[in-house]
C-alpha cells in the first residue's frame, strides 16, 4: 500500500464527487492481473493474475491469500449474494467454487464446465443460479447448490465473452465477437431477441462487457470501434446504448484522447451515471457518462487495466493492472 | 550475361528446334495428364522430381501459441501444450490436427536472425542472405527453381498463391525474371488468361503460327539467351492459358475444399497441391497476420483455427498421395513473437528463438531440432540462422548449398557461404 493510500486508508463515508476520483489503495502481485471482482460485503477482493492464481486481499485487514486451483488464465469471477462463496472459471473449461473467507484456499468443488475457454461467469440475483460461457459457443446455466447443470443455450455462432443476468431475473444476456447480444429467457431457454451491437464488431472486438440501468430501461454493450490497426491496438473504447423496450440503439459513448483502449468492462451507478474501464496503449482510465456522447469526466490510472468492479459501498472502484496491482479508485475528494 | 549463339552451329540449331518443338507439343500431353491426374499417378508422375512448398505465416507467427509452447510460465501465455502423435513432443493446443501428423513432421526451435525488423528478416529468411547494399539476393524459389531447371517448362517453375492474383515479381534478383515469382489467386481466375471479347480461338491461332513463323526467321540468324527467354515466355503464357484448369480449385470434390477449410489459406493449400501436382518446383503460400502486437492470443485462436486444419490436411494429402516423399514443406515466418506480454495482451517481435516446421523430402519425420530456455527467452541449444535453413533446404532437394550458378561467366554461390546444412536434420 502506497504512503498517500495509507493516509486515506479508513476513511469516513463521503459524498461521491466523480472528478475527485483519486486511487486511495493498492496492493502488488508479481504477475500481471487480468480480473477482479469485489465480493458483495466488501471485504474481500479477488483478483486473477497470468501466473493463473487468484488473489484474495481482505480489505479489512489487508491480509493476502493465494488461492490454487486453477491451472490456466481465468476472468470470469463471481459471488453468492450472501458472499460466503465465491465461483471461478478458467481457460481450460474448468470451474471451481471456494469458501470465500477460506484459510486453506482450496477449492470445495471443482467440474469440467465447457470446451475451451470460459470467458464469462454470472451469478443470478437470487443466487441459485449461475451462467457461463465462453469459446465453445455455450451458454450453460448452473445450480449454485448442487453444480448441476440445468440448461444450455446453443444459438452462438462465434466466442461468447460476456453473460450479465438481468436484474428481474427473467433473462440471460449474452454477448460475442459477432457482436450479437442474445437475450435468453432462463425457465424454457427460449431465445427471446437479440439485439444488433454490430458497431462493435472490429477484428477480436466484439461484446466485451455488459450492463444493464438500474431502472432496467437501458442495456449498455462495451468494447471498441475505430480500429484502424488493430492488430498494434490501435482503437477506441466504445459503449452501445440500446432502448429495453424497443431492443432500438439509442446512442453511443465515446472517449476523448484515448487512441488505444477497449471498453473491458462497464457499470451503472445508482443515479445511472455509466461508469467504462478503458485499458489499452494508452494506459488504463476510468470514464464516466450521463447522456453525453463524450465522457464528462475521465481519471487516469497509473497503468494501464485489464478488468474493474464496483465496490458494494458505491464509492470505490476496484481496477486489476497489467503492472500486477489492484487499485481502489474513490469517487470522493481525499480525506 | 548475353548468351550469343551466333556459332550457327548444328549443335544450337537443334537445340532450337527442340526448345520450340517441346514447348507447342507440349501443352496436350500436360493438360492431357492434368485432366486425367489421380493421386496414384500423380505420385509416380512427380516422385521423380524434387519441389518446395513454403507456408509463409506473414507477421511473425507466436512460438508459444504453435511450435514451442512454454505452458506454466509468465511466457507461456493461457494456452496449455498438447501431445502429439511423436511421443514427448507437445504443440500448442491450438494445433490439434497438426499434432496427429507430427510424426511426418519436424521442428527447429532454436532459430535466431539477429533482426526484428519485418523487411530485413523476411529477406534474410527467404533469401538466405542478410539484405545488402551491394547485391539483391534471390528468393529462394527462384533458387530452387533455377536449380531443379530442366529445360524449358510448360509451366512458370516458382508461383506464389495469394487470395488476389497478381503479375510477376522481381523476387529472382541476379537470377533473371524467368524464375521470378508469378502470383496467381485462388479464384480460379487468371489474370488476363481469356482471350479479349471478339478474338475467337482459329484467329488466335493464326496469330500465333505468324509469330512463331517470324520467332524462326529471326533466330536463324540472332538468338540469344535473352531471344529464348522472349520466345519461352510467349510459349508459357500459352501454357497457362490452356491449362486454366489446374489452377481452379473449383475443380475439386467438395470433400476437398471441406477436408482443407472453405477460407483462402483452405483454397491457397488446395490449389498448392494442385500445383505441385502439375510439377510446379516452387509453390508459396502466405497467412496473414500474425503480427500481434495487442490481442495476440484472441488473433492466434483465430488464425492458428485456419491454419492447424488446412495444414493438417495438406500434410496428409500429400503424405496418402506419396508426395511427401518428394515435396519439402517447410512452414516459415520472419520471427517469432517475445516471450514478454504487453498491456495489449499483445506480444512484440522477437528473433532470439523461435521456430521453423518442415515435412518431407528426406527430412527426418518427427525430430525437433535445438531448444529454448524455459521461458523462451533464448537458444540455449543448437542455435540455427537463415543461411543455415538456406543451406538446409537446398540440399533436401538435391541441390548443393556450396555450388554455385554461373552468372554471366560470374561464379554465384546458391547459399551465403557461411551457412551450414543441419545434417542431423536430413534423414
Amino acid at each position: 500500500m502506497s504512503d498517500e493510500a495509507a493516509q486515506a486508508d479508513d476513511p469516513q463515508t463521503p459524498e461521491v464527487d466523480i472528478k475527485s476520483t483519486h486511487v486511495w489503495k493498492e496492493w502488488k502481485h508479481s504477475a500481471p492481473l487480468i480480473g477482479c471482482r469485489c465480493g458483495p460485503t466488501g471485504r474481500y477482493v479477488f483478483a486473477s493474475a497470468m501466473d493463473s492464481t487468484i488473489q484474495r486481499w481482505d480489505l479489512d485487514t489487508d491480509q493476502h491469500a493465494v488461492f490454487g486451483g486453477h491451472d490456466s488464465w481465468l476472468r470470469a469471477i463471481g459471488f453468492s449474494p450472501d458472499g460466503k462463496q465465491t465461483f471461478t472459471a478458467d481457460y481450460d473449461g474448468k470451474m471451481c467454487f471456494w469458501e470465500t473467507e477460506s484459510e486453506s484456499a482450496k477449492p470445495t468443488r471443482e467440474m469440467a464446465a465447457h470446451d475451451g475457454w470460459v470467458r464469462w461467469l454470472s451469478v443470478h440475483p437470487d443466487g441459485k443460479l449461475l451462467a457461463t460461457a465462453g469459446n465453445d459457443l455455450l451458454v450453460k446455466i448452473w445450480s449454485t447448490e448442487t453444480t448441476e447443470l440445468l440448461h444450455t443455450f446453443p444459438g452462438h455462432e462465434n466466442h461468447i465473452y460476456s453473460t450479465l443476468f438481468h436484474p428481474a431475473g427473467e433473462w440471460l444476456l449474452t454477448g460475442d465477437l459477432n457482436g450479437v447480444v442474445n437475450q435468453w429467457e432462463i425457465a424454457s431457454g427460449k431465445l427471446v431477441r437479440s439485439f444488433d451491437a454490430k458497431d462493435l464488431r472490429h477484428g477480436v472486438g466484439g461484446v466485451r462487457c455488459l450492463a444493464v440501468s438500474p431502472d432496467g430501461e437501458q442495456l449498455a454493450c462495451g468494447g471498441l470501434h475505430k480500429a484502424s490497426n488493430a492488430l498494434a491496438g490501435v482503437q477506441e473504447p466504445l459503449v452501445l446504448i440500446f432502448d429495453w423496450e424497443s431492443g432500438e440503439q439509442l446512442h453511443t459513448h465515446e472517449a476523448t484522447e484515448i487512441d488505444r483502449g477497449i471498453a473491458r468492462r462497464v457499470f451503472y451507478q445508482a443515479d445511472g451515471t455509466l461508469v467504462g474501464a478503458s485499458g489499452g496503449g494508452a494506459g488504463g482510465f476510468l470514464l464516466f457518462w450521463k447522456t453525453e456522447k463524450t465522457e464528462f469526466h475521465k481519471f487516469k490510472l497509473p497503468a494501464t487495466l485489464h478488468d474493474m468492479d464496483l465496490h458494494p459501498n458505491g464509492l470505490d472502484i476496484v481496477t486489476a493492472h497489467h503492472d500486477g496491482h489492484i487499485r481502489i479508485s474513490r469517487m470522493a475528494a481525499k480525506a | 550475361m548475353k548468351g550469343h549463339y551466333a556459332c550457327n552451329s548444328s549443335e544450337h540449331t537443334m537445340a532450337r528446334r527442340q526448345f520450340l518443338g517441346t514447348l507447342t507439343a507440349g501443352a496436350g500431353t500436360v493438360a492431357g495428364l492434368n485432366a486425367l491426374i489421380r493421386p496414384a499417378a500423380a505420385a509416380q508422375l512427380v516422385a521423380k522430381k524434387k519441389r518446395i512448398l513454403s507456408i509463409f505465416l506473414n507477421g511473425g507467427l507466436s512460438q508459444f501459441e504453435s511450435w514451442d509452447p512454454k505452458p506454466g510460465t509468465l511466457s507461456g501465455g493461457p494456452f496449455r501444450a498438447i501431445p502429439t502423435s511423436v511421443p514427448g513432443t507437445h504443440v500448442c493446443e491450438l494445433l490439434p490436427q497438426t499434432a496427429k501428423q507430427m510424426h511426418r513432421i519436424s521442428l527447429i526451435r532454436s532459430v535466431n536472425t539477429a533482426s526484428d525488423d519485418h523487411n530485413l528478416s523476411r529477406y534474410m529468411i527467404e533469401r538466405g542472405h542478410a539484405k545488402s547494399a551491394i547485391t539483391d539476393y534471390p528468393h529462394l524459389g527462384a533458387v530452387v527453381t533455377k536449380g531443379l531447371d530442366e529445360g524449358p517448362s510448360l509451366l512458370p517453375g516458382h508461383i506464389h498463391v495469394s487470395s488476389a492474383a497478381g503479375a510477376r515479381s522481381s523476387n529472382s534478383a541476379y537470377l533473371g525474371p524467368k524464375y521470378a515469382s508469378i502470383t496467381v489467386g485462388t479464384d480460379g481466375d487468371l489474370k488476363n488468361s481469356q482471350l479479349p471479347g471478339g478474338l475467337t480461338a482459329t484467329i488466335d491461332d493464326q496469330r500465333h503460327a505468324f509469330r512463331r513463323q517470324a520467332n524462326e526467321r529471326f533466330l536463324l540468324r540472332r538468338r540469344t539467351a535473352e531471344t529464348d527467354a522472349y520466345v519461352q515466355s510467349y510459349e508459357q503464357a500459352l501454357q497457362l492459358m490452356q491449362q486454366r484448369e489446374i489452377f481452379d480449385v473449383t475443380k475439386e470434390p467438395e470433400s476437398a475444399a471441406e477436408k482443407y477449410g472453405k477460407f483462402d489459406l483452405g483454397r491457397q493449400c488446395l490449389l498448392a497441391r494442385r500445383l505441385l501436382e502439375s510439377d510446379i518446383s516452387f509453390v508459396q503460400v502466405s497467412h496473414s497476420n500474425y503480427d500481434t502486437h495487442a490481442e495476440n492470443f484472441n488473433y492466434h485462436i483465430k488464425l492458428l483455427g485456419e491454419f492447424d486444419q488446412s495444414f493438417s490436411a495438406l500434410i496428409d494429402d500429400l503424405a496418402e498421395r506419396g508426395m511427401l516423399e518428394s515435396t519439402l514443406v517447410i512452414v516459415m515466418s520472419e520471427f517469432g513473437r517475445s516471450p514478454d506480454i504487453n498491456g495489449d495482451y499483445g506480444r512484440e517481435h522477437w528473433c532470439k528463438g523461435f521456430s521453423i516446421a518442415m515435412a518431407g523430402c528426406g527430412i527426418q519425420a518427427g525430430a525437433v531440432i535445438g531448444a529454448t530456455n524455459k521461458d523462451g527467452t533464448e537458444v540455449t541449444d543448437r542455435q540455427v540462422d537463415h543461411n543455415d535453413l538456406f543451406h538446409t533446404y537446398l540440399q533436401a532437394v538435391g541441390l548443393d548449398p556450396t555450388a554455385h550458378f554461373n552468372i554471366g561467366g560470374r561464379p554465384v554461390p546458391l547459399a551465403d557461404p557461411t551457412g551450414q546444412t543441419i545434417k542431423e536434420l536430413l534423414s
